[in-house]
């Protein structure tokens, strides 16, 4: 892309093309403005694409045949074990690493904040995401997964935890559709539906935080179904929920840290001036977020370990991979956090955010599949489709995600956006007016004549 | 004994101070089971190891062919877990005295965890004591396989279409609903298993205990673990010894998860309160709507250019 741009090959960045003269159609939108032969010469340029092009032709046959020949299949089908990698990695994990979309929107939303602005539909988005895959890997791991609606509608268990995980996550899936769609809006030209959503954000930002509250908790809760099993280290009858709604708060604003330093990597032609220019101080403000965020998880587990006097784990085996992970994910993230924000090293940050990330996922993974049935003596190691099946859906991921920033102005900001808005509202403001046959203020004709154009462009683009 | 207590303390106390609404809801956890509920007691002391109740339960579960035939003693070599396809297993355990055996299946909790933790509702504890499992509804979660602190429920995983969870249903649709005891207590040779009132079983486990109190552990596995279990059991040997879980403490599993069902109203009671509270707090007199940033900086964009 990189090269494309510097022969003057125009990039989609707004509805039209040679300087406003004439609109982009959807085809050459979803190319980027290239030609078709300079868009698959650039995909088979990328060496990426060719590592995804393999995982795909190993893994899209085996999903498949998880679906033609049961979860036996892919899996151990094992009883003591009866939740693997699709939910340990796949749901527990992708799930903290979301909660960016909540925390994003209630710092510029709720508190105003709209210096965070320029990274603001990038934790959305990632939100957004990291939610629909957790949802796939659920519904890859589900032994009926066409039933999956079965708790809203056929039968109701509203007294277990997984009943209000099953509706919140729901609920704020389409909370988030609602808010990213601001930019797909944006994007495909339909600035009603974009006022309409800009209305209602405040409410959606709010059920934004109460939903991730308690599905985040509730996703902790589900472990307190079994005492027995996961090991004290990693359980807590009163902290569960709170460790697991607490550390998705660093766990979701260093995922936004880690994919946006990948984004300005990989895809610097995308990034917008505003992007580009902020990045550095943004990614400080958010370490700082993810430090509270870290110093309050460690707390509360060191409060856990105390309430409930589980420090002699500690001298076990178990105890050193419980060190290991408090060590690598939380204690050191926290400490080169604290280094790094103060001497302004933005590398330090970055590679920390990675690091909690790491952490997160690692204590998802510990306490759904490492340390589960610790009493068992045999531990479960997952069948190898089923790792081909995980590396797939996160491929696919990975694949959609660069699909939506490639195109939608999530990481660059959409050129024409106000005119278009302002180009409806001539428009639309006499016609409604004289539906209703109230006295129409001159003024108004008036503004309708000097946008004629604007208006006549609008109505091409409801043919679109 | 002594953690477990204070585990308890701080438990009760935890769920006391913690919030109001949280004492509502442990109102609610103290289910004894059924008046009528029906159980078995199961006397280890008598097993003789002859797999006779594992082929009826087969049998009468329509179960498939085991490649292991049930009068085959080589399977007690490694411990068994009842799955899809053998609802009740025995297990043998070595001791001084000789081999003890233990059977393994459902023991129909008075709580449930597998019913509080099945967000469709696909289980009943049906009034004669039975847990029992409607696989039309099930979506095959398995998150009540997590739950059970037993490790009972199996899953087909062999089934792409309609794989469901199987497990012992104390032969209900057939036997237990007009009365009848489960085909394992009939056809058991050594009269191991009683079937009756669980009420009744309890006063009977009590009675040989006192009887004999050499012969057995004083205590019946059942009574009170996790709430109370319909399947009792009388030891020769501790509990812990012969595959029985001793940490499981006396409250049923939902109560572990009440303190967080507790926390879900005032969740979504406070926090719209509070957040939309902050928001007008923290963002003075701007009207909302026109000071977005996506909009605004284009704007002021646009601005720069006209200049």
């Amino acid at each position: 892309m990189k090269t494309f741009k510097a022969k003057g090959v125009e990039i989609v960045d707004s509805l039209y093309k040679d300087n406003g003269k004439k609109k982009w159609n959807l085809m050459e939108k979803l190319l980027l403005g290239l030609t078709p032969q300079q868009y698959i010469a650039q995909a088979l340029r990328n060496p990426f694409n060719w590592l995804l092009a393999v995982i795909f032709a190993i893994g899209i046959p085996i999903i498949l045949g998880r679906f033609i020949f049961g979860l036996g299949w892919v899996t151990h089908s094992s009883c003591d074990y009866p939740w693997g990698m699709f939910l340990g990695f796949g749901l527990f994990a992708m799930v903290p690493l979301s909660s960016s979309g909540f925390q994003l929107g209630t710092t510029c939303e709720v508190f105003g904040r709209h210096d965070f602005e320029p990274i603001e539909r990038l934790g959305l988005l990632n939100g957004l995401l990291g939610y629909l895959f957790a949802v796939i890997y659920l519904l890859v791991d589900l032994g009926q997964p066409w039933r999956l609606p079965y708790p809203m509608v056929v039968s109701f268990g509203p007294a277990a935890v997984l009943f209000l995980v099953a509706w919140h996550v729901a609920t704020y899936l389409s909370v988030q559709v609602a808010e990213v769609s601001v930019a797909f809006f944006e994007w495909i030209g339909f600035p009603m539906g974009k006022r309409g959503v800009r209305k209602i954000t405040l409410g959606l930002t709010v059920a934004g935080i109460i939903l991730s509250t308690l599905h985040q908790g509730a996703l902790g809760a589900l472990f307190t179904y079994a005492p027995g099993k996961v090991h004290p280290l990693w359980y807590s009858a009163s902290f569960q929920w709170l460790h697991f709604f607490v550390s998705s708060l660093p766990g979701g604003l260093c995922m936004v840290i880690a994919v946006s330093t990948i984004a300005r990597k990989t895809m610097a032609w995308r990034c917008g001036e505003e992007f580009k220019d902020n990045l550095d101080k943004l990614t400080i403000a958010l370490a700082k977020g993810a430090s509270m965020g870290l110093a309050t998880y460690l707390t509360i587990k060191l409060i856990a370990m105390a309430h409930d006097n589980k420090w002699e784990y500690l001298a076990t085996g178990w105890g050193q991979w419980y060190m290991f992970e408090i060590f690598f994910g939380v204690i050191l993230p926290l400490g080169l956090f604290a280094y790094a924000i103060r001497n302004e090293k933005v590398g330090i940050i970055r590679f920390s955010a990675f690091l909690t990330v790491f952490g997160v996922v690692l204590n998802r993974v510990n306490t759904a599949m490492i340390t589960f049935n610790w009493k068992l003596a045999e531990r479960e190691i997952p069948h190898w489709r089923e790792a081909v099946i995980s590396v797939t859906i996160f491929a696919i991921y990975i694949v959609v995600y660069r699909f939506i920033l490639y195109r939608l102005p999530i990481l660059y900001l959409w050129k024409t956006a106000d005119e278009t808005v302002e180009a409806t509202e001539g428009a639309r403001v006499p016609k409604k007016a004289i539906l209703e046959e109230e006295p129409v203020p001159v003024g108004t004709y008036r503004t309708r004549e000097e946008r004629i154009i604007p208006a006549a462009s609008f109505s091409s683009l409801e043919k679109n | 004994m002594k953690r477990r207590d204070f585990l308890k303390g701080c438990m009760i106390c935890g769920a006391a101070s913690s919030l109001g609404i949280s004492k509502k809801a442990w109102g609610s956890g103290s289910f004894e089971g059924y008046p009528e509920g029906m159980g078995v007691l199961v006397d280890l002391t008598r097993c003789i190891g002859c797999r006779s109740c594992e082929a009826a339960c087969n049998k009468e579960q329509q179960l498939p062919e085991p490649k292991v035939p049930f009068d085959d003693q080589s399977v007690f070599e490694e411990k068994r877990r009842p799955t899809e396809a053998a609802y009740t297993v025995v297990n043998r355990y070595e001791q001084s005295g000789g081999p003890v055996y233990r059977k393994v299946q459902c023991n129909h909790c008075n709580e449930p965890a597998c019913l509080t933790s099945c967000f469709v509702n696909a289980y009943t504890k049906t009034k004669e004591g039975a847990v029992v499992y409607n696989s039309k509804v099930c979506v095959g979660c398995r998150n009540c396989m997590i739950a059970c602190p037993f490790n009972v429920p199996g899953y087909s995983y062999s089934s792409a279409t309609n794989p469901v969870i199987k497990k012992c249903i104390f032969c209900y649709d057939t036997r237990l609903k007009y009365g009848k005891p489960p085909a394992c207590v009939e056809i058991c040779p050594q009269e191991v298993l009683t079937f009756g009132h669980r009420n009744d079983l309890i006063k009977i486990g009590h009675e040989r205990i006192r009887e004999t109190p050499d012969k057995y552990v004083d205590h019946i596995y059942g009574e009170k673990e996790v709430g109370g279990t319909g399947w009792l059991y009388l030891s020769s040997v501790p509990f812990d010894k012969v595959g029985f879980d001793n940490t499981l403490g006396n409250e049923p599993i939902i109560s572990n998860v009440k303190e967080f069902l507790g926390t879900v109203p005032m969740v979504l009671s406070i926090w719209p309160a509070l957040f939309t509270g902050f928001h007008l707090l923290s963002t003075r007199q701007k009207g909302h709507g026109d000071d977005h940033g996506h909009d605004a900086h284009s704007k002021s964009e646009q601005e720069g250019a006209k200049k």
